[in-house]
């Protein structure tokens, strides 16, 4: 069902981190490094933006609701642009996808919002002491937040293109140019608005906190929901955090109304059940917004422009072609693309090297190390505490479809809805009582992930066969032994998935929960997230450096040896249907 | 125009071969010097048993890949990429699920820049021509497999191809709907409708073959050649109860179990034979059930295969996998077309199930090399297990990576009923242990 779909890579790839991933991560981090190397050649002092100042009027939100949600559109449109480029190329060329896919999944687990810190220097130097540069940085911070999964399902499609449809658009001399838009984009569809749905709910949590960031000695501030809650912040006004939790509750609503549902109508044809097989997904999402079919109506100049430009006869370019089946692939280029991956790969690896060494001494990287190794604890103990409350739940919950059907939306909505706007109210509380932040600020990592662990588990028990569970009633199995082998094996697919998404949420708000303030009081918690955001906030770019390369390093690892395995194990053994 | 096609071939292949890569480096021959030569107004068979490289040879011709080496032409021009005035119809129909019947139809059209107006005016007539009237703007997800398949042809048909290609075109129909296609088919030809000069058809089915084709070749397997050349001179329509149909399909029933014979006899080193003999996977229930159906009446441990095919409605392939999976026991024997018990098959029929897990594990190990193998090896390593990878290498010394897969799902199914050994999925581990 849809929710496979989701960014876990069932590639061919072995579950293992392997040496592209060491390349990739090497050129991921190099780029870093070359970015802010640039910035701080040039004489021009990072300025300070002279912008309109944000005011905590109420009445002053519609407009800022507003902006924030243009620029989360901007992100979108380029997040599928980048998509549709970046996946073809992999998908086409065998020498494009040796680089493009570990790169790709490298940037999948790097903490977007350590993205933002160079960005921000970034575009702040392109467009030295203009608001553009900062507008052009934070919808650079929400594409990366939404690009990477998306790209990953599109790619999958593509090279799980039905052979026989590969076959027979060739066998009717189909140009590349419309095998590429009468195929591999439809049949790409479903799992690609899946992704950018997830991607969107993902967005909104960047676009908030990308609005108010303070990188060195440049503070950014564009008007938005996101910068009206950090003057919230600020000056302690709680009633206004209150108007902006209202407002984005408004905005996300009126998203997911005018957006997304005719758009999930629409694509509705796109499922591939040709085989009329029992497998025709039971996803409640589409259930959902499969109820608006009058809206259909609006898709149809859509559906002009893309019978217009898929019919161009345009031949795809000989170097994006995959070699013939037959012929070897000239072993000679081969080559030489290796040693253009190697030199490339060397020169990051050195400049990484040479940039760090200057300032930091091999104590930093142990602390770094100490500090990630801390917040994966933190992410640990969190997920297991959200399992043992929401398994329960979820389980009660979806074995009773009339309240699974209206409780299934809302959780879906409380995982879009970005966490960071509630963090002062928890912030309040912990600053009056004077709680110890090491431990309250942790839950604020996992506030807006959770979620995902209940929604998904709600999916996994309405899905479960009504014959398993009668089977299980007549044979008297209750209690533990009813949980143990009959609903928590029948759920584990679902749950891993949800779980997954919900421990890379947790990893990258630590960046934003394991530092907060309110007004004067600032709390910090010790953490490889707290590390990243006292270093940007200092300008200290090293620091950011090493600390997000920890950061991608211990997210990476613990994908690669404990999630793919146990979602490869759930796909395997415990999939049902 | 017309006349100067009709004279040169449409179609000339020349000592094609063709190899696919297999797992331990070398290359497997599939296509072995195959020769082929189409004139218009013939429909030819491609008949053989599943691995013959009769689907391959269809995919050179409709360009979808090239040979290894040798000469395919089509209307005098070597084939490289899918050739104008060819196309196919699909085992799988291969529509797409978001386009409409229409659109589906439209497609080929489209992608050779034909004008709109005039697209839709002979995608029109196609789908009339094969009876969709009434279904242009259904998906195909909403017809039944029958319907879809006219949907293939109309596609095929509409861009008035020389040759059609079909691949199996009706195997994955239920009988009757296979039946009411075929002859709809066939009567649109020899009323000179449809707008193909020749048919290209590649099947399984003998009974299918003889029906409607003027031409049958018969491929024999590993690698694929052309072992016989049939001409069908029955007038169309024809009737499958004609005594001299029957004949025909007996004699080439006769003939593909002959090619199998030979296959069997340990020839040293040669693919399909020893260690490396591949498994086609049947389920142990399936040949006790066999076995018994044999012993009973009224074939007394000896029958017919068309006959035993019409009655357990099975597809020639599926019977004759069944009857070289019992010869390769020596549960039974397969000659001439029939298949009879031996004496090991008489005693297996009347046996207790303990028994015959016994009997059938002794046969395992005498007959089937990879079994011994895997027996001796897992009696002499101490921890008495062994992984999978350890068999699958040595398959794959022999056999593309496929078949080795086919042939070790076979072995862990017929190990597991002999009770030979233990597998344990998940660590892909063989061992002696049997939980109790």
């Amino acid at each position: 069902m849809a929710l496979q779909d989701l960014r876990i890579p069932t590639l061919g790839q072995a579950m293992r981190p392997n040496i592209w991933d060491v390349v990739a991560l090497i050129l991921v981090i190099g780029a870093m490094v070359l970015i802010v190397y640039g910035g701080e050649q040039t004489t021009a002092p990072l300025s300070t933006l002279d912008v309109t100042p944000v005011s905590l009027d109420p009445s002053n939100l519609p407009a800022y609701a507003l902006r924030t949600t243009l620029r989360m559109l901007l992100a979108i449109v380029c997040s599928i642009i980048f998509t549709f480029v970046y996946a073809a190329l992999a998908a086409k060329s065998r020498r494009a996808e040796m680089v493009l896919i570990p790169l790709l999944d490298i940037l999948q687990s790097v903490p977007i919002l350590g993205f933002l810190t160079f960005t921000v220097v970034f575009f702040m130097n392109l467009f030295p002491g203009s608001v553009f540069g900062a507008e052009l940085a934070c919808v650079f911070a929400i594409f990366t937040s939404q690009a990477w999964n998306m790209t990953f399902s599109m790619y999958q499609s593509m090279r799980n293109v039905p052979k026989d449809l590969e076959e027979a658009s060739q066998s009717f001399h189909l140009s590349g140019w419309q095998h590429f838009w009468r195929l591999d984009v439809p049949f790409a569809m479903p799992g690609l608005i899946w992704n950018t749905m997830m991607s969107m709910s993902g967005g909104w949590f960047f676009v908030v906190a990308s609005e108010a960031i303070t990188v060195g000695n440049t503070t950014v501030t564009l008007p938005g929901i996101g910068s009206y809650v950090a003057l919230g912040i600020q000056k302690q006004n709680l009633p206004a955090i209150g108007y902006a939790i209202l407002a984005m509750l408004l905005v996300i609503i009126a998203y997911d109304q005018l957006l997304f549902r005719p758009v999930v109508a629409w694509a509705d044809k796109f499922r591939f059940e040709q085989t009329a097989s029992g497998n025709a997904p039971t996803s409640w999402m589409l259930d959902l917004f499969r109820r608006t079919r009058a809206l259909r109506a609006l898709s149809y100049p859509f559906a002009a422009m893309n019978k217009m430009i898929s019919n161009w006869h345009l031949a795809v370019p000989a170097i994006l072609k995959r070699p013939a089946k037959n012929g070897p692939p000239s072993r000679v280029i081969d080559a030489l693309w290796l040693v253009l991956i190697v030199v490339s790969t060397s020169y990051a690896a050195w400049r990484i090297y040479q940039y760090l060494s200057a300032t930091l001494g091999p104590l930093d990287f142990l602390s770094a190390i100490g500090y990630g190794l801390i917040t994966l604890l933190r992410v640990i103990v969190l997920i297991f505490f959200a399992t043992l409350i929401w398994v329960p739940v979820g389980v009660w919950i979806g074995l009773r479809p009339k309240l699974a059907e209206r409780i299934q939306p809302l959780a879906q909505f409380l995982a879009a809805f970005p966490a960071n706007l509630a963090f002062p109210v928890f912030v309040v509380i912990i600053v009056r009582y004077g709680l110890n932040a090491n431990i309250w600020l942790s839950p604020l990592m996992i506030l807006g992930t959770q979620w995902y662990i209940l929604f998904n588990v709600i999916a996994g028990a309405s899905a479960f066969p009504t014959d398993l569970r009668e089977a299980a009633g007549s044979f008297h199995l209750r209690g533990w032994r009813w949980w143990v082998k009959v609903i928590l094996p029948g759920i584990f697919p679902y749950y891993i998935t949800g779980a997954i998404t919900a421990s890379g949420g947790s990893w990258n708000a630590s960046i934003v929960a394991e530092v907060a303030s309110w007004g004067d009081a600032h709390l910090t918690a010790t953490g490889i997230g707290a590390y990243i955001a006292t270093a940007t906030e200092a300008g200290d770019f090293p620091r950011v450096v090493l600390g997000i390369a920890i950061m991608c390093i211990l997210v990476t690892l613990f994908n690669r040896l404990l999630w793919r395995p146990l979602y490869a194990f759930g796909e395997r053994r415990l999939r049902l249907g | 125009m017309l006349d100067q096609t009709v004279q040169n071939s449409l179609l000339d292949i020349r000592g094609v071969c063709r190899s696919f890569p297999k797992g331990s480096g070398e290359d497997l021959l599939v296509l072995e010097k195959v020769d082929l030569t189409l004139r218009a107004g013939e429909i030819v068979g491609l008949l053989g048993r599943s691995g013959s490289g009769k689907s391959t040879l269809l995919r050179i011709i409709a360009g979808l890949i090239s040979p290894s080496s040798g000469d395919a032409k089509c209307r005098g021009e070597t084939i490289v990429g899918p050739p104008n005035g060819v196309s196919m119809v699909f085992q799988s129909f291969a529509l797409f699920p978001w386009l409409t019947v229409l659109q589906n139809v439209e497609l080929g059209l489209e992608a050779l820049g034909v004008e709109s107006t005039e697209r839709r005016t002979r995608a029109l007539a196609a789908i009339d021509l094969i009876g969709l009237d009434g279904f242009e703007s259904a998906y195909p997800k909403e017809l039944s497999g029958g319907m879809r398949q006219r949907v293939g042809f109309a596609r095929a048909l509409v861009v008035h191809p020389d040759l059609l290609l079909m691949d199996e075109p009706f195997s994955a129909l239920d009988v009757l709907t296979a039946e009411t296609l075929r002859t709809d088919l066939i009567d649109l030809w020899i009323e000179g409708r449809l707008p193909i000069k020749s048919v290209l058809m590649v099947t399984h089915n003998i009974e299918e073959a003889v029906l409607m084709c003027d031409r049958i070749l018969v491929f024999s397997s590993n690698p694929g050649r052309v072992a016989a050349e049939i001409k069908v001179d029955l007038p169309h329509p024809r009737n499958r109860l004609d005594p001299t149909f029957r004949q025909l399909v007996d004699s080439i029933y006769a003939r593909m179990t002959q090619r199998a014979e030979p296959k069997s006899p340990a020839i040293e080193g040669i693919h399909g034979t020893g260690v490396g003999m591949v498994l086609n996977h049947v389920s142990s229930n399936v040949l006790s059930g066999l076995i018994e159906t044999l012993a009973g009446a009224p074939y007394n441990g000896h029958a017919d295969l068309p006959i035993l095919a019409g009655h357990l409605q099975l597809e020639a392939d599926e019977i004759f996998h069944l009857g070289e999976a019992l010869q390769l026991l020596r549960f039974a024997q397969l000659s001439e077309g029939d298949l009879m018990l031996t004496d090991a098959g008489k005693r297996f029929a009347h046996l207790e199930t303990d028994a015959r897990k016994k009997l059938f594990a002794e046969h395992l190990i005498n007959y089937v090399p990879v079994m011994g193998l895997i027996r001796r090896v897992l009696d002499e390593r101490p921890s008495h297990t062994a992984p999978a990878a350890r068999f699958r290498n040595e398959l794959e010394d022999y056999m593309s990576e496929d078949y080795a897969d086919e042939t070790l799902k076979t072995i862990v199914s017929w190990g597991r009923y002999a009770e030979l050994f233990a597998y344990d999925e998940q660590s892909e581990l063989f061992s002696l242990e049997n939980p109790h």
